[in-house]
């Protein structure tokens, strides 16, 4: 009863979780979020002045601003809105899949990292590329287990499309969005016939051309897709297709065009 | 700044020169759950004392902005910070008593609308009649006896943060502990 002072000492409590976000934010020392539909379900997309920060599924807030505050060392919280030119890309981007030119803040990654990135969001809709593909297209060929991880570090996962880069056996390998299994769970829902890529790739074959145009392609390249199976030629790698005479497609770029 | 890695309050200064922005959050982390409980129970209002901890942070920032390295180095920063959301406290009580109808606030405004687990157990343990007595102190001695009881300054810091001299901010806190003491004997 009279020991006061420890009574007074037990009146210390903690601030209400949302003070220290709210803070930040009024100072422009916090990030903020939305949540938007995805073909997984309700995604977080979180943005800065630069773009998209990050993208995860949506879950319990605290714990998405516990982990975003561990990974950038910045708050993040809750936005009415997106900025509206923001607003149609990612709309766009989660939406239809089109994810060339959406905004990403690539603050914190590395050169190399960002190179994989923007041109893994180059990839079309419904289409794959495999990982040695990019290695080499962004000027480091054999590089290919660092894009894997690059990818496997991609921050805003379906905003830039790092489930459209397979392993060149035809397996998808692994996702960091959920499970995963959410990978094909994608590729199919943007119309990718998978059983039938996986057919393919699983036979060995890379690379189809067309023999009345003699250009060969991606199996998921839109042009490929157009060939029908009368002119439909089979490639195992690009030094059989040029062998045979064939040239890159200058779209997907099966090999430097 | 990176990740989530926390900066003791000793090297904070130094930081807060060389990079106010990555820094700051820091501050704020550090300091605010006592900030905002000395304001709580300096108002006797949540509300209030959410208030004053926004305040008095954005007022800080906004001060750093305008002190030199050398300045912020030199800085102790929690009777600094203190200083600031003292003042606001201070305010927000003349200007309630320029409004009596907003008395100060009685014991029944000062149960949470919604307690927490912790705010049960403090109800349990009397907490709630000793924050009521509290807010019935004058000023002087409620935001001493605050500082140095429920915030955890030293005599010292409670000083510097209330700009008195260490001799009045000890008859302070001495004198609002006995008044405490004399409000809880009545009540029984």
């Amino acid at each position: 009863m009279t020991d006061i002072p420890a009574r007074l000492a037990a009146l210390r409590e903690p601030a209400p979780t949302h003070l220290v976000p709210e803070v930040l934010e009024r100072l422009g020392l916090a990030d903020r979020y939305v949540t938007r539909p995805s073909a997984l379900g309700p995604v977080f997309v979180a943005f800065t002045n630069f773009g998209v920060s990050r993208v995860d599924l949506a879950g319990d807030p605290e714990r998405f601003a516990a982990a975003y505050r561990q990974r950038f060392g910045r708050e993040v919280v809750a936005a009415v809105a997106l900025p509206p030119r923001l607003a149609a890309a990612v709309d766009r981007a989660l939406g239809e899949g089109r994810t060339r030119g959406v905004p990403v803040d690539r603050a914190g990654l590395s050169e190399f990292q960002a190179a994989v990135l923007h041109l893994a969001a180059s990839i079309p809709p419904g289409e794959v590329r495999p990982y040695g593909w990019v290695a080499r297209e962004i000027g480091r060929p054999g590089s290919d287990r660092a894009v894997g991880n690059a990818l496997a570090a991609n921050p805003v996962p379906l905003v830039v499309p790092c489930h459209r880069v397979v392993r060149a056996d035809g397996r998808f390998g692994r996702y960091s969005l959920g499970a995963d299994a959410n990978k094909r769970l994608l590729l199919e829902a943007e119309g990718l016939e998978v059983e039938e890529y996986e057919a393919l790739a699983g036979r060995g074959v890379r690379y189809l051309g067309s023999d009345t145009t003699g250009i060969y392609c991606h199996p998921t390249c839109r042009h490929a897709r157009r060939i029908t199976a009368k002119h439909r030629v089979e490639f195992c790698s690009s030094a059989e297709a040029a062998r045979a005479g064939y040239r890159p497609c200058r779209d997907c770029r099966p090999a430097a065009a | 700044m990176p990740g989530g890695h926390r900066i003791g309050m000793g090297a904070l200064p130094a930081a807060l020169a060389a990079d106010r922005d990555a820094a700051f959050p820091h501050v704020v982390r550090a300091l605010i759950d006592g900030v905002y409980s000395g304001a709580l129970r300096m108002t006797g209002s949540r509300a209030d004392a959410e208030d004053v901890a926004q305040e008095a942070f954005l007022r800080a920032y906004r001060a750093l902005g305008g002190y030199s390295p050398e300045r912020i180095r030199e800085l102790r920063l929690r009777e600094w910070v203190w200083a600031i959301a003292a003042n606001l406290c201070r305010n927000r009580e003349r200007s309630r008593r320029r409004r009596p109808q907003e008395a100060l606030p009685s014991q029944a405004a000062l149960a949470d609308p919604a307690p927490g687990p912790e705010d049960r157990a403090l109800a349990a343990a009397g907490g709630e009649a000793l924050a009521a007595h509290l807010a019935r102190l004058p000023w002087a001695q409620r935001a001493a006896v605050v500082l140095r009881h429920v915030t955890g300054l030293s005599y010292a810091e409670v000083a510097v943060a209330l700009g008195r001299p260490i001799g009045t901010v000890k008859a302070d806190v001495h004198r609002g502990l006995q008044r405490l003491r004399s409000l809880l004997e009545e009540e029984r």
